[in-house]
């Protein structure tokens, strides 16, 4: 091994990112834009869902109902109808996602103790929005009926759930971590599955080959300028996170740069793997995609909670790496634990780096087909 | 293996598949020679090359290159030669002077070393005042200049060139054999590949290559000699008019005008009677005449054809 001939390579790709537009947007550009777009436009959280109401009661106490959604926040009555029927036409255009129908007898039932009911619709074609807006609104209702029978004046039990680590509740405290684990895939895997492959489509491998440069001072030599790179994003994304989207770092700086490196390791390798095996850019950045973007996306518990999984899927996401790194960044920036709560995980993604690396300095041969 | 050898090759063979691209090679190139091995494209020269410098396994045979076997030391062997692929293997996102550092990195060559080559080897290619021009803009003949200096930048023993003079226009390549020649001076071995027959009378001897085999092996002038294929130059006042008449007729091969000449090669065993009463026939009276060896290209031809 030659520190040497490890500089000249660093060097040569520091310079072909910089003067690359491509790889530049890739680098720095990409993971300001998911930042925004995940932190601003998307969000998880449903609130002032669009509301039509059906009274026919029209009580008091049908009002009354009314008000605990509206003051609920996550309600938002666009339309009162009069006529039940009004309503498909709200839920078929899409002007309303939820409707409440409250029929004649509701206050006369309520207070006689003979059940009053109500129907509460809810738009099932965006299945997320509806199982939530559906949570919402039996909590209220709940409430409210038990209040009208008088129940609620001297409850037995007053259960009242608290959430621990996002008291809020905010989606974006669980995203702005994510994202970066996805961050860190896209610069990682992809970024990196271009460098090999770049070299034999341009000719230059079969240059690089036919020098005494040994293999693994190649690999490290073209993983070191990626690998500042992705460092510098983890940091970018989570100061970003920090101070404009105000999601809490309870964690050390130290435990993320540590975590993130070993994590960085292993999305390295494996984008440098993937260009060996694939010797074309093309066909490099697809498989870099589906082999470290999409796992990083769809299984890491990032967009989609591991437990609501199918359990082939769940079983399949033990294997993908940026679940147990996601992991790591929520317990590191929601509960503040220190590495020796996740030492385990930690290794597990160590190990998994260590074996891509090697793997890719056993395929890397110096000879051509 | 004898001490004045640089390259020695012995059943060297590669197939790919059912194609055999390089069929038992036996090849002696001594050191300080400057060795073309000649031939068209697909005929093996950069199979053979790539065998040469370790970075393609044969299917059977051996190599030595300065004195050490390919085999076996293939990684001491590169640090012993200077390889130029056919693609130069240039960065062209970095510039002349990084393209040179990048090199003299990569074959661990000192700090002070690399300031003395760097100087001599732009220097010679020229290429001194395009130091910080990226090298996907310099032309044809400057990438090529680029790619020979990036080879030498460590001073190998031995120089491997790829069709180094592909695609790139005639001034430029004339310039280029100069270079070699300065390099040949050094003591250097050169051994380079050509699809031009007219760059192959330049080399001290040639290999002719077809179809993965090695024709024949000689100093140029000798090849040419060997062939029995007669050839005569005849000088004319209408020269044009001449080679209408002699193209076509009974044992001639070929007719090529060169000003006021005909340069006719034959059939072997033919005689030029046929021609002078051919001509003689159509009132065309010949100036001059005398014997000339056959082209390269001519002999290559003809050892073709008799396969």
């Amino acid at each position: 091994m030659r520190f040497q001939r490890i500089k000249a390579i660093v060097r040569k790709e520091s310079i072909q990112v910089a003067r690359d537009p491509f790889s530049l947007a890739m680098g720095f550009l990409m993971p300001l834009m998911l930042l925004f777009i995940f932190g601003y436009a998307i969000s998880l959280d449903v609130d002032e869902l669009t509301t039509v109401v059906n009274d026919l009661d029209k009580t008091s106490a049908s009002r009354e109902l009314v008000k605990q959604f509206t003051a609920s926040g996550y309600f938002k009555i666009v339309k009162q109808v009069d006529r039940y029927q009004d309503i498909d036409y709200y839920l078929d255009s899409g002007r309303a996602r939820v409707a409440i129908a409250i029929p004649v007898d509701f206050l006369s039932k309520a207070v006689t103790h003979k059940g009053a009911r109500f129907q509460i619709i809810v738009d099932g074609s965006d299945s997320n929005t509806a199982t939530i807006a559906l949570g919402y609104a039996s909590g209220i209702a709940e409430q409210a009926i038990r209040r009208f029978a008088g129940v609620s004046v001297a409850p037995v039990i007053d259960v009242r759930a608290r959430v621990w680590y996002n008291p809020e509740l905010k989606s974006k405290n669980f995203i702005i971590p994510g994202l970066v684990a996805v961050i860190m895939a896209v610069v990682g895997a992809l970024l990196t599955s271009l460098t090999i492959a770049r070299e034999w489509e341009r000719g230059t491998m079969e240059q690089l080959i036919s020098s005494p440069v040994k293999v693994p001072e190649l690999i490290i030599g073209k993983l070191l300028p990626y690998f500042v790179i992705g460092l510098i994003d983890v940091l970018f994304s989570a100061g970003l996170g920090v101070f404009l989207f105000e999601v809490p770092l309870k964690g050390s700086l130290i435990a993320l740069v540590v975590v993130s490196s070993i994590f960085l390791f292993g999305v390295l390798s494996l984008g440098i793997l993937v260009s060996i095996l694939a010797k074309s850019q093309v066909l490099a950045c697809q498989v870099a995609i589906i082999a470290s973007y999409l796992p990083a996306f769809l299984l890491s518990g990032f967009m989609f909670a591991i437990p609501n999984m199918p359990k082939a899927l769940q079983i399949l996401s033990y294997v993908v790496p940026a679940r147990y790194f996601v992991g790591m960044l929520k317990d590191i920036f929601l509960k503040g634990n220190s590495i020796s709560f996740f030492l385990f995980d930690a290794a597990l993604l160590l190990g998994f780096g260590t074996l891509l690396f090697a793997l890719a300095n056993v395929k890397l041969k110096k000879v051509m087909e | 293996m004898d001490d004045d050898i640089a390259i020695k090759t012995s059943g060297l063979t590669k197939s790919f598949g059912a194609v055999t691209a390089v069929d038992h090679i036996d090849l002696d190139v001594k050191k300080g020679e400057l060795f073309g091995l000649v031939g068209p494209d697909g005929a093996g020269k950069t199979t053979i090359m790539r065998l040469l410098v370790g970075i393609m396994e044969p299917t059977s045979g051996e190599a030595w290159v300065a004195g050490l076997s390919v085999m076996t030391e293939r990684e001491r062997v590169k640090e012993r030669i200077g390889y130029m692929s056919q693609r130069f293997g240039l960065y062209e996102d970095l510039t002349v002077i990084e393209n040179i550092h990048f090199y003299a990195d990569l074959y661990g060559v000192s700090r002070r070393e690399r300031l003395q080559s760097t100087e001599r080897l732009l220097g010679f290619s020229n290429l001194t005042p395009f130091q910080k021009r990226l090298a996907g803009q310099l032309s044809g003949g400057m990438k090529q200049k680029l790619g020979l200096a990036c080879a030498l930048v460590h001073r190998p023993e031995v120089l491997f060139l790829d069709e180094p003079t592909n695609g790139v226009d005639p001034v430029a390549r004339r310039d280029f054999w100069k270079i070699l020649y300065e390099l040949l001076r050094d003591g250097i071995t050169i051994f380079v590949s050509t699809a031009y027959l007219d760059e192959a009378e330049r080399c001290g001897r040639v290999g002719l290559m077809y179809q993965g085999r090695l024709l024949t092996v000689d100093e140029p002038g000798r090849v040419r000699a060997s062939t029995k294929l007669p050839m005569v130059e005849m000088w004319f006042s209408d020269a044009r008019a001449a080679s209408e008449v002699v193209r076509g007729l009974p044992g001639v091969r070929s007719v090529a005008i060169h000003g006021d000449r005909l340069h006719v090669l034959m059939q072997e065993g033919s005689t030029i009677d046929g021609i002078h009463a051919a001509l003689k026939r159509e009132g065309i009276g010949v100036k001059g005449e005398r014997e000339r060896l056959p082209s390269l290209e001519d002999v290559f031809i003809s050892m073709v054809e008799a396969r």
